[in-house]
């Protein structure tokens, strides 16, 4: 097994940057698919379970290398809870695949642009992430996984329906893409309710980075498309990418007016961070993404110069309780995990010391 | 049905865990959902799409005597009032099964009843040029409306040599 997958904090993918890198954090798309013979994972017997995730194995064994390069297959029952933990956090597989999965199964790439569950919520989701703002480009590869799948296995669908899945919130293309934005000038001077409003009127939904049901720290937002039956794949792109380009030109005007009427506030706000984080003894998860979100913001601005964002993206991953524990190779208490974070915190911000 | 957690509010959310094979079924109110998210799966605090749709999923009963009993799926044995409680389906026949009640949750969820997206290329050969039509029936009558007649024209030859391609195949 690939002990790097649990390991190292940023992806290879993730180091890359990609374009409008000070907003848009990462691009994602997720494709819902069933295999017809077999029941939704919702009601198969561990039998059933099993003969999907063998049918899927021998498909990727067969042409995987060539599909995805270099590849691992990783049976979810083969990881312990802690891996599981450390996978969800870096947002390759889902909270309910680590939890409630029975035949569980995560087929990864090596750069982990590319992860593919067996047994979700559905047989087979297939995600693509790629860096910055790249919907287009990220549906494209996920398109292309799609219809290596569907060449070798016979695929739940309906000519009026389309692609049948478990939810019926993704029937239709069963797509769901998603950009994960960072938006601290709209929440500073409170734009963000009447935005996250409108954005649900056009079929859109704003969620916390890890998802369903999670909150936005560190002012990141995951935007993504509700809507799946009744628009072709090209139209939902083109929707989130209309409206993530608007939210990007909203955000910066709003820095933009932040610098002009209150710079010193502004700069008070970002340094007191950076000097939080620089020396605190004991942060929590919640205070550390909110002064991880205004360094950010500061490094944007050019306010700080010592700090890159790549650093910044690893520490929102490295902060995270699960990686904390990986790191100590201990188990922690929750003190134990907010001192254990704000020594990695110091130890990236300041290596001299 | 008061909350099994409080035991003082009307419980609004009914929806059944299944761990491992274990059912357990839940009837609760809005706020102790809210205190207690952990407990729904699937989210560490809050709730989960498929709580919320079983909200959606439960308006047979708003209205009159109920004229025929609800539905099951004879392949996967999913009854229709299971998955109005679980919010997913057991099976890809389910679709079938309920047929005649999913539209209106689908216009509900979807704002619309009919996918338009893309066809598998193994299975639904026939069906991309029958899409393929459909789309150039509607730009035709486009044109025709802004009397665009040449384009028109080029169009509708189109159309008729895919027809004529269709009904060859």
């Amino acid at each position: 097994m690939n002990e790097r997958f649990f390991r190292e904090a940023l992806s290879d993918w993730m180091k890359g940057g990609g374009p409008e890198p000070d907003i848009v954090i990462s691009s994602r798309v997720r494709i819902a698919r069933n295999i017809r013979s077999h029941p939704f994972p919702l009601l198969a017997t561990n039998q059933q379970a099993r003969e999907v995730q063998d049918l899927v194995r021998q498909v990727v064994a067969a042409d995987g290398q060539q599909q995805l390069g270099e590849y691992e297959f990783l049976s979810l029952d083969q990881l312990s809870d802690l891996q599981k933990r450390v996978l969800v956090e870096k947002h390759l597989i889902s909270p309910a695949l680590a939890n409630e999965s029975r035949g569980g199964a995560v087929i990864l790439s090596a750069n982990e642009a590319v992860s593919i569950m067996v047994n979700e919520e559905d047989h087979l989701r297939i995600q693509c992430l790629k860096p910055g703002f790249q919907l287009k480009e990220t549906w494209e590869l996920a398109n292309r996984i799609d219809d290596w799948f569907e060449s070798r296995l016979e695929y739940a669908y309906d000519e009026k329906k389309g692609y049948l899945t478990s939810c019926p919130t993704n029937v239709g293309t069963g797509i769901r893409a998603s950009v994960m934005m960072h938006l601290p000038a709209l929440v500073i001077t409170q734009q963000m309710n009447r935005i996250l409003n409108a954005i649900t009127q056009v079929g859109l939904a704003v969620r916390g980075i890890y998802g369903e049901g999670s909150e936005a720290t560190g002012n990141l937002f995951q935007v993504s498309n509700q809507i799946t039956l009744g628009q072709t794949e090209e139209e939902i792109i083109d929707n989130l990418h209309n409206v993530t380009r608007q939210l990007m030109e909203h955000e910066r005007a709003a820095r933009h007016k932040l610098m002009q009427e209150s710079r010193v506030r502004l700069l008070d706000r970002i340094s007191r961070s950076y000097g939080i984080l620089c020396h605190a003894a004991v942060i929590d998860s919640k205070e550390a993404a909110q002064r991880l979100s205004d360094v950010r913001l500061g490094v944007d601005l050019g306010l700080i110069q010592t700090v890159s964002p790549q650093m910044l993206n690893e520490l929102t991953v490295v902060t995270q309780p699960g990686f904390l524990q990986m790191a100590s190779g201990e188990k922690l208490t929750p003190e134990d995990r907010d001192i254990r974070r704000a020594e990695m915190i110091r130890q990236r911000l300041n290596p001299a010391r | 049905m008061l909350c099994q957690e409080c035991g003082k509010r009307p419980a609004t959310l009914h929806f059944t865990k299944i761990i491992g094979g274990e059912k357990t079924e839940f009837h609760i109110c809005e706020s102790c959902a809210r205190e207690k998210g952990d407990m729904i799966p699937g989210t560490p605090n809050g709730f989960s799409i498929h709580n919320l749709l079983s909200g959606l999923l439960n308006f047979e009963s708003a209205g009159g005597a109920k004229p025929t009993p609800p539905p099951r799926c004879e392949n996967c044995g999913l009854t229709y009032s299971q998955f109005s409680k679980l919010g997913r389906f057991g099976c890809s026949s389910c679709y079938t099964y309920f047929a005649d009640r999913l539209d209106p949750l689908f216009r509900r969820v979807h704002g619309n009843t009919v996918h338009v997206g893309k066809v598998p290329k193994r299975t639904g050969g026939l069906l991309k040029y029958k899409r393929e039509l459909e789309s150039m029936k509607r730009e035709l009558q486009l044109r025709i409306e802004r009397e665009e007649f040449e384009a028109a024209a080029q169009l509708r030859d189109r159309i008729r040599e895919l027809e004529r391609n269709l009904n060859e195949a």
